[in-house]
Parts: C-alpha cells; sequence; structure tokens
C-alpha cells in the first residue's frame, strides 16, 4: 500500500496532518499500538521539520506486511551539517516554530528513537530526504 | 484516580469530551515545549498546558493522549475544540498556574510519567 502526502513549507495549521491519517490507516490495519506511536511520532517530527524549514515537500508511506517505509523530500535549504543537526539542543528554527512548541533541538534525535532505521541525505540549496523504517515484525530487518 | 476527581480538585471546566468522566488517570506531564512531550514512551498520561494551538492537540494525537488540561486560563477558540472532538481528545480549561495545578494533581495522587 502506498501513500502520498504534499506538505506546504510555513503552513502551520496543517502540519501532522500526513502523520494523523497514516495513524488512520495504521489502527485500521490493525498493527500494534505501540509501534503506530513510534512511527507516527517520527513522522510527525519530520513533518513538522519540513513545514519548519522547506519550501515544499513530498511524504511516501509505503505499508506492507513487515515495514512501513516513509520517504520524506522537501525542495529546501538543506542542512549543513547533519552530524550537528543530529545532536540533541541544536536547533536553527525560527521563533515561528518555538510558538507552536517546538524548535528545542529535539526532532531529529527523537526521529532516530523511534526509527529502527533512519537515513538523511541532504543538498545545501536544494532539500533534503528523510527516510524512516520501522520493522511491524519482532526480530525483522537486524 | 478519575477525572471527575480530577476536574474537581484544580476547579476545572470540562470543554469536550464529558464521557471520559469516570475514566482512571494514573499519569501526567506538564510542559509548554511539544518536542519533550514527544517523547514519552508511555500512553494515556495527562497532558497539562498553557499551549493553545493546532499542534498541542497534533501532539497528543500522536502521542496517544486522551486528555488535555489547558492551564493559566488560557481560553480555547472553536477550531481548537472542534479538532480535539475530531481525535477524542477530552479538554478541560483551568485558571490556575501550571505550578499550582501540577501541585494539586500530584498531592491527590497522580503521578510523575519520570
Amino acid at each position: 500500500m502506498l501513500f502520498e502526502f504534499k506538505i506546504e513549507g510555513g503552513d502551520f495549521s496543517r502540519a501532522g496532518s500526513a502523520a494523523s491519517e497514516t495513524k488512520k490507516i495504521l489502527k485500521q490495519l490493525n498493527v500494534d499500538p505501540l509501534l503506530i506511536k513510534r512511527i507516527v511520532i517520527a513522522l510527525y517530527e519530520a513533518e513538522v521539520n519540513i513545514v519548519a524549514h522547506a519550501y515544499q515537500g513530498l511524504i511516501t508511506v509505503e505499508i506492507d506486511t513487515e515495514q512501513v517505509f516513509i520517504r520524506m523530500e522537501d525542495e529546501g535549504p538543506g542542512i549543513p551539517d547533519i552530524d550537528k543537526a543530529m545532536q540533541e539542543g541544536y536547533s536553527t528554527a525560527a521563533p515561528k516554530v518555538r510558538e507552536m512548541g517546538f524548535g528545542a533541538g529535539m526532532g531529529l534525535p527523537n526521529i532516530k528513537k523511534n526509527a529502527d532505521k533512519l537515513n538523511i541525505y541532504s543538498d545545501i540549496n536544494k532539500g533534503t530526504t528523510v527516510e524512516i523504517t520501522t520493522y511491524l515484525k519482532q526480530g525483522y530487518g537486524t | 484516580m478519575n477525572l471527575q476527581d480530577i476536574l474537581l480538585a484544580i476547579n476545572g471546566r470540562i470543554i469536550c469530551g464529558e464521557n471520559r468522566l469516570s475514566e482512571e488517570f494514573n499519569y501526567a506531564f506538564a510542559s509548554d515545549l511539544m518536542s519533550d512531550v514527544l517523547t514519552i514512551q508511555i500512553a494515556n498520561f495527562i497532558l497539562i498546558t498553557g499551549l493553545v494551538n493546532v499542534q498541542t492537540l497534533r501532539s497528543a494525537e500522536m502521542a496517544d493522549i486522551n486528555c488535555v488540561i489547558i492551564v493559566r486560563n488560557k481560553k480555547t477558540p472553536s477550531d481548537f475544540i472542534e479538532l480535539a472532538k475530531q481525535n477524542n481528545i477530552t479538554l478541560i480549561e483551568c485558571s490556575y498556574s501550571m505550578f499550582k495545578t501540577c501541585g494539586i494533581l500530584y498531592n491527590i495522587g497522580l503521578k510523575a510519567v519520570y
């Protein structure tokens, strides 16, 4: 199963709608609630990152019996130093993002905690791609 | 303890989700920083916050939080209430500060998540 969500940069009123839709789909598929929470928190954090930092983005959620694979591709400024961005507390978020309760430099570390596999690719002034994989069966992919 | 006891203790006003008044809650977490809320591993704890925007409810939805107490006498706008209803989240408004609300609820036995 494949689902796509278009994300507009700066549109905080809709930030989280892709994660919300994905949560409903996973619930309908009777995925373990603990796994659903991990998947949607990682997705939501990454979705907020697109809204906060990019001009636009596309989220693809691929669900099969063994895993949920989420690919989030954005057009934006990119991440100059991914290692630095992965450190808790490092943030380049604007005041508007902080008003929304984010921008504390915890998004990427929290995505990593909730993902079984995380890949981040970034090109300066082009954009960033984040890939989150969650295995639905214990021991799979390890 | 059930939500009715919690509501009475903080002199709160229920905005939506009255169906949950007899439900038991054991844990609470207080924060205006949703990034912190999203790091909590357990499910079904009460969120105490003064942040009233769509991301408060989205964070609650993702973190499996069924009840949000809005402190500091903040008012919940109609679109906020509508989103809470859509996601079956109980909303309570409370005129007390976050510190006072937490103190009262801790005193009557609600536990910290860590």
